[in-house]
């Protein structure tokens, strides 16, 4: 398989503190992969910086690249507006738009940038629903609000937003942490079916979710890619004494 | 047995404090309560058809009304309102989306400082500004003062507002490859648009009693007027002048002007409080 996003020698920072040191790591096109770690070893840092969106906190830069099908993101005169519609995200704690409903905010991302017709707004929002495994759940109810959907249903929500933009990439920041166990399944099911169609990372805390979904599993430890490889390898015979420790829960 | 001897002490002192508090907030609310009871009682004789509809009479003369000036200090006040308040939410979005460093610190101070400038300041800035160039009192001076004084209260009451929309939402937007300019615009504004409502009628209705940056820039005029660029009527102004006033039937109409001053500055309170509950309600159903 031919890599999707590849990162050379990124380094970020927040302020003065250095959240990521040197990673060298590339992802395969149609696969999954999952980054572990204890809390503040630089998961999210490290997909917040493949989509740019590591910039937009306050004090926080990077150096280094990140390929994109052969084109650094950074690379001078690359917009990263139109590089973060190549490149969905899906954040911790679900965020639909409270002053939307669950149609519009289905196309958020469509009508933001360019007008379209009440007829394509309804084709749009019942594709990706659909896509998003929701549409059964609320096609009943497509102009209430989406905050009055449930957490599992409203991250759903968030996921067919993001593909909505017609991305490559989905970047996952802990999709299911905030979930009870049966919409965490519907999510991991989700993954599962998206993955023909899209590159997939994503970042959790939950290692069984890792080992379930994932094609590769890359462990982050103090801001450092410690190890990187199949998650079976990774998870039945690591190499590094590090990532033993931390997936048999010895710390972390 | 020392202990429970301390408690009690406590329990006892806790009572005493809270039935103290109580006195205070009751005593603070009683003082409003008595404001629009007295305004109430002195003033609704002389509120009738003819206090909205007609123009004030000479001394003497009976009947007549303050409809110019009551027209006036909706024209006066809007005016206001439409220069300070395009500008009090620009200012607030650039304070809080792009606002750092030294020139948003100064600004923020600088509207801190304006919101307590004296209004009667605020009129005498106007009449530098306006009346000593146009060479007479008009409607447009007044406004220009009303909305000095208005535009650091929409401000900083605008700029909390927008601090309260989640960065989350202002995060999702940028990751579906929105720019900044267009999730403010979308998103930000209209997440807070309740809000902004709210404190600008609470912003209208501080500045819409106020008299004395009126005296010398709006002025009084017993006629109608509709033209900005001339002296307009406004019912601070001429409360303040009939309460002023040697005769009887010019200080009833002032007690009416007050009546129905509080009643206009409570409607547009109340109107606030309703379009955010309803608001609030919206989002939440």
């Amino acid at each position: 398989m031919a890599d999707k996003i590849a990162a050379e020698g990124l380094n970020a920072w927040f302020g003065k503190t250095q959240a990521l040191h040197d990673i060298d790591m590339a992802v395969p096109e149609n696969s999954i992969t999952a980054i572990i770690g204890p809390s503040g070893c630089g998961k999210s840092t490290f997909i917040r910086c493949i989509n740019r969106m590591h910039e937009e906190i306050r004090g926080a830069y990077s150096s280094g690249r990140v390929i994109l099908d052969g084109e650094d993101v950074y690379g001078s005169g690359v917009d990263p507006v139109l590089i973060r519609r190549r490149l969905g995200m899906v954040f911790q704690k679900p965020n639909p738009f409270p002053t939307m409903s669950i149609k519009e905010n289905v196309v958020a991302g469509i009508i933001l940038n360019r007008r379209l017709g009440r007829h394509e707004v309804e084709e749009t929002a019942e594709k990706y629903l659909r896509r998003a495994a929701l549409w059964d759940e609320v096609k009943d109810q497509l102009n209430k609000p989406g905050i009055s959907l449930s957490g599992g249903q409203q991250q759903r929500l968030c996921i067919a937003r993001a593909l909505a933009v017609e991305p490559e990439v989905l970047l996952a920041d802990e999709p299911a942490s905030a979930l009870d166990p049966i919409s965490t399944a519907k999510i991991e099911d989700l993954f599962t079916d998206l993955k023909e169609r899209y590159t997939i990372v994503v970042v959790t805390h939950n290692m069984q979710q890792a080992a379930r979904i994932s094609d590769r599993t890359a462990f982050f430890l103090s801001g450092r890619l410690i190890e990187y490889g199949t998650t079976d390898k990774i998870f039945t015979n690591p190499s590094d004494k590090r990532t033993e420790d931390y997936i048999t829960g010895r710390f972390g | 047995m020392k202990t429970d001897f301390r408690y009690m002490r406590r329990k006892v002192f806790g009572t005493i404090m809270l039935g103290l508090s109580f006195l205070a907030a009751l005593a603070a609310v009683s003082m409003l309560f008595w404001i629009l009871g007295y305004t109430f009682v002195k003033g609704i004789s002389a509120v009738n058809i003819d206090f909205f509809t007609k123009l004030p009479t000479p001394v003497g003369v009976p009947g007549g009304g303050l409809a110019n000036s009551i027209a006036g200090s909706i024209i006066v006040v809007g005016m206001a309102g439409l220069m300070a308040i395009p500008v009090g939410i620009a200012t607030a979005i650039y304070l809080s989306e792009y606002g750092r460093g030294v020139f948003a610190s100064t600004v923020r101070f600088v509207s801190d400082v304006l919101a307590g400038v004296p209004a009667i300041v605020a009129g005498i800035v106007a009449y530098a500004l306006v009346v000593t160039h146009m060479h007479r009192f008009s409607a447009f001076s007044g406004s220009v003062s009303l909305a000095l004084l208005m535009l650091p209260i929409i401000i900083r009451s605008s700029e909390e507002i927008f601090r309260t929309v989640p960065d989350t939402l202002r995060e999702a937007s940028f990751a579906l490859g929105v720019p900044k300019w267009k999730t403010i615009l979308s998103i930000v504004l209209k997440t807070a648009s309740g809000g902004l409502v709210t404190g600008t009628i609470l912003a209208v209705a501080r500045v819409g009693g106020e008299a004395a940056p009126l005296l010398f820039t709006s002025f009084s005029n017993s006629f109608w007027n509709f033209n900005p660029g001339q002296p307009m009527a406004t019912l601070p102004v001429d409360l303040f002048n009939y309460s002023i006033s040697p005769y009887q039937d010019w200080q009833q109409k002032a007690w009416a002007a007050a009546l129905v001053l509080v009643g206009m500055v409570l409607l547009l309170n109340i109107s606030a409080r309703l379009y955010l509950a309803r608001k609030g309600f919206k989002r939440n159903g």
